[in-house]
């Protein structure tokens, strides 16, 4: 069989996916404001009124314009060296986003990598990479991570590797149990009787029929990052100053909570607003694509 | 039953044993323990005596017996920095964890049980709506966050609540909401989902059919059966809980393990972070063994699943 007919096959066989609906409210309500924020993020230098990480030390603690000592010039106020807060979180938002990302992505290939062995081979092979994820999921995966960035550093790729490495498992367990059902498929058998072999079994047939849950895991992960990436930085170990992160504004204002509220608040509205719309994605995501996916 | 019993504690004591690998790499980390556990001013002469001392250039597999041999006595040795036994100030500790994550689980329970019950039976009604809003909101808001606005709202502003410390019920209150929203959140969705599926069951539609009252089916028949995956969800939650109330007892002030770990990693007390991360792990792979196990007692059908994979 040609490559085209074998595509094909693999086309044909694929589940089909639930039907599809239109867009939600809630869905583009998400993607909105997902938009929005990734490119306020990656325009940050063009848009951002300062520059984060400029202090400015006649006007410490100033509260949001709309306030009667605010300033208009910052329109969300500056924090206790009298950095603009709407320029910090401009900025901060390029870290929470690309950490969170990148994490994510290593993550999924990890875990995807794994599942994949673990459900296409079964036998030992998957009991060995099964109990793996147990490991990983009895270990309370906050402290790991805060010890192991403490030993090694802080810096930009450790805190990527450190999240990636603990929170794979995920990926890994859904992957498997679709690959446990895919790999009795006849596709999968009337290819392997073609001749084929494993790794090519794997990539062409199993895997591409495999996308979807992945897809589906990969979005509500990214928010999951997101808030993990924050709390690292919320607890000192996360990217390091003068690197404005929401995390470490919003540790920033734990000390200034009874005196200026908006220290705290405005970086974690950004927090949630960010998650909000990635779960209302991802969502969307599942019931359109997969709606018998528990995750 | 009983084979899968002792398939299930097989497992866990697998489990474990790599927990162990793990727990014992993380002072491995940087090559070089020693680094770790003394300060960075130290002489020449005491990083070679602490290496002689821990046994540092015996092969890594020595090493690492001998550290499970002392893990499993439960031996982590002392605290640098209170100078006694690791497990000692554990067990100190634990209560407190105890009591907020039991605290938080409960109240999560509480609300979330009911409110996604009833979000399933008045689908698509104000109040399922006013229900999902929450859990929205509950699953985007982190738990630092939300800490932080509890305590300026109802500490600072209101004075109804301490906002930090362990002292009474009162004390309680804000850190065991802080934790427990994420679950609560989780809790619902999968409560009104459970339930959702168990009314479109065929044995649901029989029994009114047969003529049975509504309120019967609903909670002699739908209720108990969308209880059962929740006793899973709640050993799973528990153990997410352990986590998340390390952050939460940072910001509450709450003396628990996970502020002495916090505190244990930033003034480098590797065995103190050691034994917390195992004794952590080792009581989450415990619940969810005992509420496995529940698991299929109440529902048999489980353990044929399980055993014909």
């Amino acid at each position: 069989m040609n490559e085209v007919a074998e595509a094909a096959v693999v086309v044909a066989a694929r589940p089909r996916a639930g039907t599809r609906r239109r867009p939600s409210f809630r869905a583009i309500f998400g993607l909105a404001v997902l938009v929005s924020m990734g490119a306020a993020a990656i325009l940050a230098p063009q848009i951002a009124p300062w520059d984060p990480t400029r202090q400015m030390l006649m006007k410490r603690l100033r509260p949001p314009m709309w306030e009667a000592r605010g300033l208009r010039e910052h329109p969300l106020g500056t924090d206790h060296l009298g950095r603009d807060i709407l320029s910090r979180i401009l900025y901060g938002g390029r870290i929470s986003l690309g950490v969170g990302l990148s994490a994510v992505t290593l993550a999924c290939l990890i875990g995807v990598t794994l599942g994949l062995l673990a459900g296409f081979y079964g036998g030992r092979t998957d009991a060995l990479i099964m109990r793996v994820v147990d490991v990983f999921l009895s270990i309370p995966y906050i402290l790991l991570a805060m010890g192991v960035v403490f030993a090694l550093g802080a810096s930009l790729v450790n805190v990527i590797l450190v999240m990636a490495v603990t929170r794979w498992v995920q990926f890994a367990r859904v992957v498997r149990a679709d690959v446990l059902s895919i790999r009795e498929r006849e596709f999968v058998s009337g290819a392997r009787a073609r001749g084929n072999r494993s790794l090519r079994l794997l990539l062409r047939h199993i895997l591409p029929n495999a996308l979807t849950p992945i897809i589906v895991v990969a979005t509500l992960e990214l928010a999951f990052m997101i808030i993990y990436e924050s709390a690292l930085s919320f607890l000192g170990l996360g990217v390091q100053p003068p690197t404005p992160t929401w995390g470490w504004m919003l540790s920033d204002g734990r000390n200034y909570i009874a005196t200026a509220w908006w220290l705290a608040t405005f970086p974690g509205l950004a927090i949630m607003l960010t998650v909000l719309a990635v779960n209302l994605l991802g969502d969307w995501l599942r019931d359109t694509l997969d709606p018998r996916l528990k995750v | 039953m009983l084979g899968y019993v002792l398939r299930r504690l097989l497992q866990s004591l697998l489990v474990l044993l790599g927990v162990s690998v793990i727990v014992f790499g993380l002072l491995h980390l940087t090559g070089d323990p020693t680094r770790l556990l003394l300060p960075l001013e130290a002489r020449e002469e005491d990083v070679r005596q602490l290496r002689a001392l821990l046994g540092l250039d015996d092969p890594l597999w020595l090493q690492y017996l001998r550290f499970l041999s002392r893990a499993v006595r439960g031996d982590f040795g002392l605290s640098f920095k209170h100078q006694i036994p690791a497990l000692t100030l554990i067990f100190q500790t634990l209560p407190a964890t105890l009591e907020l994550t039991a605290a938080g689980l409960g109240l999560a329970l509480l609300v979330a049980v009911p409110a996604g019950i009833l979000a399933a039976l008045r689908r698509n009604s104000v109040l399922d709506a006013l229900c999902s809003v929450g859990v929205l909101l509950g699953q985007a808001m982190p738990v630092y966050w939300l800490g932080l606005l509890l305590i300026m709202v109802f500490a600072v502003g209101l004075h109804w609540f301490p906002a930090a410390g362990r002292d009474g019920l009162a004390s309680l209150v804000l850190p065991a909401t802080a934790l427990g929203a994420f679950s609560m959140a989780r809790i619902a969705r999968m409560a009104r989902s459970g339930m959702l599926e168990v009314l479109a069951q065929d044995y649901v539609r029989t029994a009114r059919a047969a003529g049975l009252r509504a309120f019967v089916v609903t909670y002699k028949y739908a209720l108990k059966n969308a209880a059962i995956p929740l006793v899973t969800i709640v050993g799973l939650e528990f153990g997410i809980l352990l986590g998340g109330a390390v952050i939460t007892e940072t910001i509450f002030a709450w003396p628990g393990v996970g502020r002495l770990a916090v505190d244990a990693i930033f003034s480098r007390d590797y065995p103190l972070v050691q034994a917390i991360v195992a004794m952590l792990a080792t009581l989450f792979v415990l619940i969810n063994l005992v509420m496995d196990l529940v698991y299929t007692y109440l529902d048999p059908r489980i353990v044929f699943a399980r055993s014909s994979r």
